[in-house]
């Protein structure tokens, strides 16, 4: 049972991690917790010490990081590893692919801080492209929520579900959407708001922002329908294609490059099924990230719910 | 630049990295004060660079592997001219030309983007090998952090470094004692960083990292020796105040309240400091 939540009191996502961390770790005596010289970023110095021999800072060696965490789920470990996105994706790829997924290991990847939320990181440290190297995957499960109730129930569904996770979410809060008791699916997209004219698809922060383009749409008197695509992998092609169903428009939305993403991911869907219906990707346009403030990238980057209505205007 | 000359440069690097920080509020204190010495030395007195011509074909380079210091190197290359000061105070503002992390397509004199850590010394070491293949004059300067010796790819570089004899390339360790989440030797303990480095085929010293005469002896006698060099810094981190020194988690703090306090009196000590030897 999926529920919309009406109160906003957004908790830091890493403390989510930290929170949910803390149940599994009590809950599940098989479950470790690796970190690459992040703990104090993460939030997870408590954790760390609560459960000081199942949690291991493996110091800045993300490669190293992913091969130990491969290995100790190889003897029956269920092993939780915490980096920025791009270290955990495009800086350990190939242990990914080889100690991961190849092997059926049985590793849990949280990359924080995807898309723009490497705010004063910077470029070097921003990832617009980690769904679309996880998605090309075999064997690997790719989730990005949009608030802290989802995000705990990805974290424990990949604790209770063999095989590689990757989950990509910020640091900071994210707005609320759905009320704690909510329980979701692998694999199943979320209707968040009905709507009959268009549809916009949506992950991550980017769906909360996609509820600020269907109330200034509401306005206008036009109604969008939007969907938390949180499962990109395993993705709800049946989903995707009934929420398409009597639309003039179909939207995407993503903190994340254009090319292999949701975008790609729904445009894939739409020509396989041969729907002739217009397509617009909100999604960051083939260049990198800088140094600023949210609002700031947001905005350069074309994320914001102002140039997603000017976009999504210029095709309705 | 003499000794006293030096002294002084870095005691400006200092200041600026410290208004750069103050200003934006927050960033990497610890690991930009703690090569600040080095950099004095390095640009004040070895390099061979004209700040007017930053892309010079005849310079010498520098790679910031740990590259979070940024702060430090912006202070270096604005004092020497490559860009006018006043771009310090725009450190991380949206559109800055001077991000956290040095980007090469952006800042006048930055010879190498870095950021994520362990990379930018396989630059440094592939800048050295071409210039060895050319029989270039050009020298390479890099420096890594300690805890940045966590991640394989620096040793991979070290080996290539050693076994291609780059002479060429002086690879200096800021070793520190931190890195993010604390002590090094609590996360991943470097034993003997120095015999380390002599095992890997490198002419290894470890000397004190704030003392510009020391440093600028040993660069010389390490560019002299014809062999592969590294210079182990044993400095500390937040290095030159007090409080930053002793403060725990150094490194990257929000300044509020007391460090906030800390590091306008430093800026204060410093800025005398500056002026006292300017006039004399
Ligand atoms: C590949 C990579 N992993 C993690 C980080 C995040 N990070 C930035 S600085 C730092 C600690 C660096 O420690 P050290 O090399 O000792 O630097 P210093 O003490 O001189 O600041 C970490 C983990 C990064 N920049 N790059
Ligand atoms: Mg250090």
């Amino acid at each position: 049972m999926i529920t919309r939540t009406s109160v906003q009191n957004p908790k830091e996502l890493r403390v989510v991690y930290q929170e949910t961390m803390s149940a599994l770790m009590s809950e599940l005596p098989q479950v470790v917790a690796l970190d690459a010289d992040l703990v104090g970023a993460s939030g997870t110095a408590k954790l760390f010490r609560a459960y000081a021999d199942r949690c291991i800072n493996a110091g800045i060696s993300e490669a190293n990081m992913m091969g130990m965490a491969a290995g100790m789920s190889l003897t029956g470990k269920v092993p939780f590893i915490h980096t920025f996105a791009p270290f955990a994706t495009r800086r350990i790829f190939d242990q990914l692919y080889m100690a991961g997924v190849y092997q059926q290991a049985n590793v849990k990847i949280y990359g924080s801080d995807p898309g723009f939320w490497a705010l004063h990181n910077g470029g070097t440290h921003t990832s617009m492209e980690d769904i679309a190297l996880t998605r090309s995957l075999p064997n690997l499960t790719v989730l990005a929520p949009s608030d802290a109730t989802q995000f705990a129930w990805c974290l424990r569904k990949a604790a209770l579900t063999p095989g590689c996770f990757y989950i990509r979410a910020g640091r900071k809060a994210f707005q609320d959407l759905y009320d704690p008791t909510s329980s979701f699916e692998l694999g199943q997209a979320i209707t968040v708001d009905p709507g009959h004219d268009l549809v916009i698809f949506a992950i991550g922060e980017m769906v909360s922002e996609s509820l600020k383009v269907r109330d200034a749409l509401a306005l206008e008197g036009i109604t969008a329908q939007v969907v938390d695509c949180f499962s990109l992998k395993p993705f709800d092609v049946n989903g995707v294609l009934a929420a398409i169903q009597g639309k003039r428009l179909v939207v995407t939305a993503e903190n994340h490059t254009k090319f292999g993403g949701l975008g790609s991911a729904v445009a894939e869907v739409m020509a396989e099924n041969a729907l002739g219906i217009p397509l617009v990707r909100i999604a960051v346009n083939d260049r990198f990230g800088e140094v600023g403030t949210p609002d700031y990238l947001q905005k350069v980057l074309g994320l914001d719910a102002e140039s997603m209505l000017k976009a999504i205007k210029a095709k309705l | 630049m003499t000794i006293q000359e030096l002294k002084l440069f870095s005691a400006q690097i200092r200041l600026e990295t410290a208004k750069m920080l103050l200003k934006r509020g927050f960033g990497h204190l610890g690991g930009s004060f703690s090569i600040v010495e080095t950099l004095s030395v390095l640009y004040g007195a070895v390099m061979t660079i004209d700040p007017q011509n930053p892309s010079w074909d005849q310079r010498d380079r520098f790679v910031l592997s740990k590259g979070h210091a940024g702060p430090a190197l912006y202070s270096t290359l604005a004092l020497k001219g490559y860009f006018p000061l006043e771009w310090l105070s725009t450190l991380n503002d949206n559109g800055t030309n001077l991000p956290s992390h040095p980007d090469r397509l952006r800042t006048p004199g930055v010879d190498a983007t870095t950021g994520s850590l362990g990379q930018g010394i396989s630059l440094a070491v592939g800048m050295a090998k071409a210039f060895q293949i050319d029989h270039r004059p050009n020298r390479v300067f890099a420096i890594v952090g300690d805890g940045e010796l966590n991640e394989g790819q620096v040793w991979e570089a070290f080996q290539f470094a050693a076994h291609n004899r780059l002479s060429n390339l002086l690879i200096f360790i800021d070793e520190n004692h931190k890195q993010l989440d604390g002590l090094t030797k609590d996360i991943m303990n470097p034993f003997d960083v120095r015999a380390k480095m002599e095992a890997f085929g490198f002419r290894a010293l470890r000397i004190k990292g704030n003392d510009e005469a020391l440093i600028l002896q040993t660069v010389t006698d390490c560019l002299a020796s014809g062999q592969a060099s590294c210079i182990v810094l044993d400095t500390v981190k937040g290095q030159g105040v007090p409080y930053f020194e002793q403060l725990a988690d150094n490194h990257h703090i929000r300044f509020a309240n007391e460090s906030e306090a800390a590091l306008k009196a430093a800026i204060e000590t410093l800025s005398a400091q500056v002026a006292g030897k300017d006039a004399r």
